[in-house]
């Protein structure tokens, strides 16, 4: 299952909405690695809410993406982490070290507009 | 035979997938709370996903797992593939994080409350786990 991706003022917004392939996860990785570009978005928000299960490939997939969406220039922040989900992540060893998460898609928008605020202040 | 044996039969990536969803559902059955749904799910993704990576295809099998009054979830994963020379290192702490996406055998092992594992060299692996209610 494809995964929408909507474009909200600087912003683009992925929200899971099903179980996702290892193919879909990719998918999802390489397309908002290129629409940063396309829309010279700032920041990148993935809801996970919808997922019952992160394994290890979907941590290291959902890592890589923010890594490589930082290396474009945008931040990244992963929100909606279920409670179980967070503990199983835990108790595999999964940590997304490196990688901002927030509570839900409020706050994820609230931690970006925050953190790139705080960016071009510095400028 | 355990008429409540469910297998999946694993060779691509969408079958880790309905694996996964397969042994939620059944241990959702059997009454698990939702953390150790999760916890169960997560472990046949990451045993199902071992045997795309190495073996590319082999089965998970489903099943009830009685021992007395106690009532718990058995799962399989079986395939004929090349098997693990140093199955001792394959469980240390880690071992396979740095070389591929499985977090390996040991990351499994916390997940669940047994674990076993038979592999021989050339003929394949089957390790098996259980979890408890």
């Amino acid at each position: 299952m494809q995964v929408p991706i909507l474009k909200q003022r600087d912003y683009l917004i992925a929200s899971v909405q099903a179980a996702l392939t290892d193919a879909d996860l990719m998918q999802l990785r390489d397309s908002l690695v290129t629409q940063v570009g396309t829309f010279r978005s700032r920041g990148v928000i993935v809801d996970v809410t919808a997922l019952d299960v992160m394994d290890s490939f979907a941590v290291r997939t959902l890592g890589d993406l923010a890594h490589m969406i930082r290396l474009r220039g945008a931040e990244t922040v992963i929100v909606g982490i279920q409670p179980e989900v967070a503990f199983a992540m835990v108790q595999l060893g999964l940590t997304l070290a490196g990688v901002s998460t927030a509570l839900d898609l409020e706050e994820g928008l609230a931690f970006l507009d925050k953190r790139i605020k705080s960016m071009s202040g510095a400028r | 035979m355990n008429r409540h044996e469910i297998r999946v039969p694993i060779d691509s990536d969408t079958d880790i997938v309905t694996a996964r969803q397969k042994g939620r559902e059944m241990a959702s059955r059997l009454g698990f709370t939702s953390t150790d749904l999760t916890l169960i799910a997560t472990a046949i993704s990451e045993l199902a996903r071992n045997i795309v990576l190495y073996a590319h295809q082999g089965e998970i099998v489903l099943s009830i797992a009685e021992d007395g009054a106690r009532r718990g979830m058995g799962v399989i994963a079986h395939d004929d593939g090349p098997g693990i020379p140093d199955v001792e290192r394959a469980l240390e702490e880690g071992f396979s994080t740095s070389r591929s996406f499985g977090m390996g055998l040991s990351g499994v092992r916390r997940l669940v409350d047994e674990f076993k594992i038979v592999s021989k060299v050339g003929s394949g692996t089957t390790v098996s786990v259980k979890k408890w209610k």
